[in-house]
């Protein structure tokens, strides 16, 4: 009698491959492409200069798109961070300049972009209306106020101590000491989608929102949670601009949503919900920031980076969906009738 | 088989980058423009002549252009190589990544017409830092620059428009001011200076409003509609901005105010001139941006060779226009502005 | 064998009362009263808003270009798709335009309304094209475009721009003329959202848009070809904005590299505004026309009203906030009575 050992065969690819061929890796290894070969062959782009302007030029994109990333994986969508940017960025003005403490202000733009964020959701997930209207119609009326409230005038005279925080470096590096911040927030953010039930939450909604559900998932106060943070993080970046200009003005941060959601989307969180990593989306927002950097040294326009956004945008998602198509047709073909059990006893030898 | 998503994903991206890399870095103009600009590319030290950067409010407006020519032609005659930047549209602070770019590229000197006296100073204090010389003409960033290329006082030049608004008004009556961005530093001390004069030398004179056309043409079309509307008993519109007298104008030409709302301002004798011809406008002002650009180029020469320091009393010459000294506050005035109308128009060609 | 009810036939005049209650209760209707009461209450503050020359001609001029690309978005959106690439084939499209007048200073009024709506509906080729082929929502290929052609619009301009005097005069002359006291270019808004709108109510692939907003997977299964009508509109979509481009040419003369900027959510906003809810399957040309012509007549009512115009946009937002949430409760409210008469024995 043979002593049956029951082994399981390994099926698929080595752990080491899973990780490579993603969407995010892929995007991953075009920034460093892009970083070598700018570095190589663009004058002045191998600077720490490039990395300084870079990083803080971006960080309002890239603080932006963690929470963005969440909203979209859960599938839903804010484009009225853009608009909460300039909406932050004009009370905080408006704020200081009436005597109000500078710290104090600050944090009074933070509860005001949670609130604004509160205002998404509530009637996102309570009301039931969908996501890409109500924020239509929220960047509409945040802007407007934004405008509104400051007119046509700007307020400065920031703090010194506070503006000069935006310019530290660390050491010679080139590196501002704002990514501090950053890397904070990024694994905050990596913790709570990765490592919480709140996190898994947020993929099973993407996937399937009625089978989350019906598991437990608490639908409505998962989304009202992402757009508070989306919120709040929109006004962490209106506050980080106006440090940054030393100015505060309503009408900054007209276009940014939709350059947010471009990075998102192109750092392989699917439009269609459930999937999608955080350092994808990191490494988007940073291969737009580099491109825009490198072409800038070259003298070619910096509106032709729209047309590098755009083509990478359309071109990383039409890819996407061409492999899942032509995926699903190889399944079809190749299922076979009967399905081979995945225990087997190990054959001998082995 | 197995690497074709990543395979796909750089391919994308290589063709991408190829084409980046090779797109030239001169755009050449489509358009009737007065003259071809050929801006350079920068290399790095090898030129013997002097580098400079020129950046314009905006680009796609034809005062610029004429400044830029004037500009070039400068730095043609002392063998300098410039290289024309700029945002499409005139915001606050799109104009920072330009100034990084360039001190990246280490240039020699930057020659910039402000958008926001704020916003810009961090960029620019970093390029000082650097050691390149900055020379604001047109629109100043006070206190961020080492020189400051003015073309006449905000005195002299609201004078001009002051005394022109109240003939065409027939000494007394309602006058509107359409302005460019609300944050252009000239437009804000002309207007400034023009509600002084107004107050002390011409009570019966009123102005009842100031509206901005963001020195883009349609804004401004619309923004002369609405003053219509709103001020039926308007005598004169004074548009300081070469992009909205013409707006302007060409709104009132085929409208009922014709002949009954005086457009008058600053304007290129080109634009203006079939506006003159069929009776919109009587008479309006300018100087001959041509030799502001052709100014600041020589100036910021000798800034950058050492003549000059920037300091009051410094003198140095500037090619055909002849020998300039510095003024108070490090500036240098180009002249008086000179008035256009129907006799003399003519005579001038930008 | 059941005894079936049989209901009373309605008279006459209790189905004229009716259907005049539905039509009083329609969406359109409310927001033309919006726009009367929005003109009545300005005139009344100054009465040169409307009874002027020149009041008059801007009250009916304005709207037409926002009527003109909210008609093109309401077909998209009636699929339950949405393009945000309009603002920039319009601007790509007025400076297309622009060049071509320099290329050729006699073209022909016509030809150049015509080239312009071919050109702007190739570019909504390319945005359907994409959607029918890549399977993927609207809202990413149009983003993705929307960059797209603007960038190829200030490449193309480079540090020049377009002006008013390198345009054909007939071709300006036109955009700003009136035929008895109506602006022409209005009137051919008002004629292109009558076509849109037949095409839409009367013909098949006009209505099968509505079913492909309403349930796609429903659509697909019956056996619409969903593809090829997502194309359609997507094309006709491009094509109004296209129109809309030449138009702007026509009236403001001078084309700079950013026109057209912001004008795709004008557009979605009128659209949503009037009553062409963003799920799809709802709403009417009308409506969207309708919308376009409130935003655009609340522009110029804030200044003379006293509200400083940089209100302007959160008054549009409250609007917008006001007729998605007014939609949602009119759906359950729907959805309640429908199933409350399924229910009825």
């Amino acid at each position: 009698m043979t002593a049956t050992t029951v082994g399981y065969r390994e099926y698929g690819r080595p752990r080491w491959q899973r990780i490579l061929l993603t969407r995010e890796m892929a995007i991953v290894g075009l920034l460093l492409l892009t970083l070598l070969v700018a570095g190589l062959a663009i004058p002045y782009f191998a600077d720490r200069l490039t990395v300084y302007n870079l990083l803080r030029d971006m960080f309002a994109t890239l603080i932006i798109a963690l929470p963005m990333a969440l909203v979209m994986i859960t599938g839903d969508i804010d484009i009225s961070v853009g608009s909460m940017v300039g909406l932050s960025c004009s009370v905080l003005g408006l704020l200081f300049s009436m005597g109000v403490p500078f710290e104090l202000s600050m944090v009074l733009v933070l509860l005001m972009g949670a609130a604004g964020g509160l205002l998404n959701g509530a009637l996102v997930a309570k009301i039931g209306l969908p996501a890409l209207a109500v924020t239509i119609g929220t960047m509409a009326l945040f802007r407007g106020i934004a405008v509104g409230l400051l007119g046509t005038s700007t307020v400065t005279g920031f703090p010194q101590g506070w503006t000069d925080l935006t310019k530290y470096e660390i050491g010679y590096t080139g590196i501002p000491f704002i990514i501090v911040v950053f890397l904070v927030l990024f694994a905050v953010f990596v913790y709570l989608l990765n490592f919480t039930p709140f996190g898994r939450g947020i993929y099973a909604l993407g996937l399937n929102s009625e089978a989350a559900v019906f598991s437990g998932v608490n639908r409505d106060r998962t989304r009202i949670i992402l757009f508070v943070l989306a919120g709040t993080m929109s006004a962490l970046g209106g506050i980080y601009w106006t440090l940054l200009r030393g100015t505060a003005r309503g009408d900054i941060g007209d276009g940014l949503e939709l350059q947010v959601i471009a990075a998102v989307v192109l750092g392989g969180v699917s439009v269609f919900g459930g999937i999608g990593a955080l350092y994808g989306v990191v490494a988007g927002v940073l291969l737009i920031g580099a491109l825009s950097s490198a072409l800038r040294l070259v003298g070619v326009t910096a509106e032709v980076i729209k047309i590098i956004t755009g083509v990478l945008l359309i071109g990383s998602v039409v890819a996407a969906s061409m492999i899942t198509s032509f995926q699903n047709r190889r399944k079809k073909v190749t299922a076979a009738p009967s399905q081979t059990s995945v225990a087997e006893p190990a054959p001998s030898g082995e | 088989m197995k690497y074709m998503k990543t395979a796909t994903a750089f391919a994308a991206a290589a063709l991408v980058l190829v084409s980046a890399c090779t797109t030239p870095a001169s755009t050449t103009p489509t358009t009737g423009a007065p003259a071809p600009e050929a801006p350079s590319e920068t290399t790095p030290a090898a030129t013997e002549g002097l580098r400079m950067t020129i950046l314009p409010k905006n680009l796609g407006n034809p005062y610029f252009e004429t400044s830029t020519k004037g500009a070039e032609a400068a730095a043609a005659e002392i063998g300098a190589t410039t290289e024309l930047v700029g945002p499409t549209d005139a915001a606050a602070d799109a104009q920072v990544p330009y100034i990084e770019t360039a001190t990246q590229q280490k240039v020699d000197a930057i020659q910039i017409s402000a958008n926001d006296q704020t916003a810009l100073c961090d960029a620019i204090k970093a390029a000082q830092a650097a050691g390149i010389k900055i020379v604001t003409f047109d629109s100043d960033a006070p206190g961020c620059r080492d020189l400051f290329i003015n073309q006449a006082t905000s005195e002299g030049i609201a004078k001009v428009l002051v005394e022109m608004a109240v003939e065409q008004a027939g000494g007394s009556g309602e006058i509107a001011v359409l302005s460019a961005t609300a944050n252009a530093t000239n437009q804000n001390a002309w207007i400034e200076a023009m509600k002084t004069d107004l107050a002390a030398n011409h009570p019966d004179i009123k102005l009842v409003d100031v509206v901005f056309g963001d020195d883009q043409d349609q804004k401004s079309f619309d923004e002369t509609q609405a003053l219509l509307q709103k001020y039926p008993n308007l005598k004169v519109i004074v548009a300081p901005t070469t992009v909205g007298i013409a707006a302007a104008a060409r709104y009132i030409s085929t409208s009922d105010a014709k002949g009954k709302v005086w457009v008058t301002g600053l304007g290129t004798p080109n634009d203006m001139r079939s506006f003159v011809e069929d009776g919109t406008v009587k008479e309006f002002a300018l100087w001959n941006p041509e030799d502001l650009g052709y100014l600041t180029t020589f100036a910021a020469a000798a800034l950058v060779k050492g003549e000059i320091t920037g300091a009051e009393g410094d003198k140095f010459t500037a090619g055909k226009l002849g020998e300039y000294t510095v003024g108070a506050d490090n500036t240098v005035l180009l002249g008086d502005p000179y008035r256009f109308n129907a006799e003399n128009i003519a005579d001038f060609n930008f | 064998m059941t005894a079936t009810q049989t209901t009373a036939a309605p008279t006459s005049a209790a189905s004229a009362g009716s259907r005049l209650m539905q039509l009083l209760r329609r969406r359109e209707t409310s927001i033309l009263v919006a726009i009367v009461a929005m003109v009545v209450v300005t005139t009344a503050v100054r009465p040169t808003f409307v009874f002027s020359g020149d009041g008059w001609r801007s009250l009916l001029l304005n709207p037409a270009i926002y009527i003109v690309l909210a008609v093109g978005v309401a077909f998209v959106i009636i699929s339950r798709s949405v393009d945000l690439s309009v603002g920039s084939t319009m601007g790509l499209t007025a400076f297309a335009i622009g060049s071509l007048y320099i290329a050729w200073p006699q073209m022909p009024t016509v030809v150049a309304f015509v080239a312009g709506t071919l050109f702007g509906g190739l570019l909504g080729l390319v945005n359907g094209g994409l959607v029918a082929v890549a399977k993927v929502p609207g809202m990413v290929i149009t983003l993705g475009t929307m960059y797209i052609f603007r960038g190829i619009n200030i490449l193309w301009a480079g540090t020049t721009r377009i002006n008013a005097s390198q345009m054909g005069p007939d071709f300006l002359a036109f955009g700003n003329s009136q035929v008895v006291g109506i602006p022409a270019l209005t009137i051919l808004a008002v004629i292109v959202a009558i076509i849109a709108g037949w095409y839409l109510h009367n013909t098949r692939s006009g209505r099968e848009l509505y079913a492909i907003g309403s349930a796609p997977e429903a659509a697909e299964l019956y056996g619409l070809a969903v593809s090829r009508r997502a194309l359609m509109s997507f094309v006709v979509s491009g094509a109004m904005a296209g129109l809309a481009g030449v138009m702007f040419a026509a009236r403001y003369g001078t084309i700079a590299s950013n026109a057209g900027t912001g004008y795709e959510l004008q557009a979605i906003g009128a659209a949503v505004i009037g009553g062409v809810a963003i799920t799809g399957g709802v709403g009417t040309v009308a409506g969207a026309a309708f919308g376009a012509f409130l935003l655009a007549t609340i522009n110029s009512a804030l200044p003379v009203l006293g509200i400083d115009s940089l209100w302007q946009r959160a008054v549009v937002g409250a609007l917008i906030l006001a007729a998605i949430i007014l939609d949602r409760v009119l759906a359950v409210r729907q959805k309640r009575r429908l199933i409350a008469e399924r229910m009825e024995p």
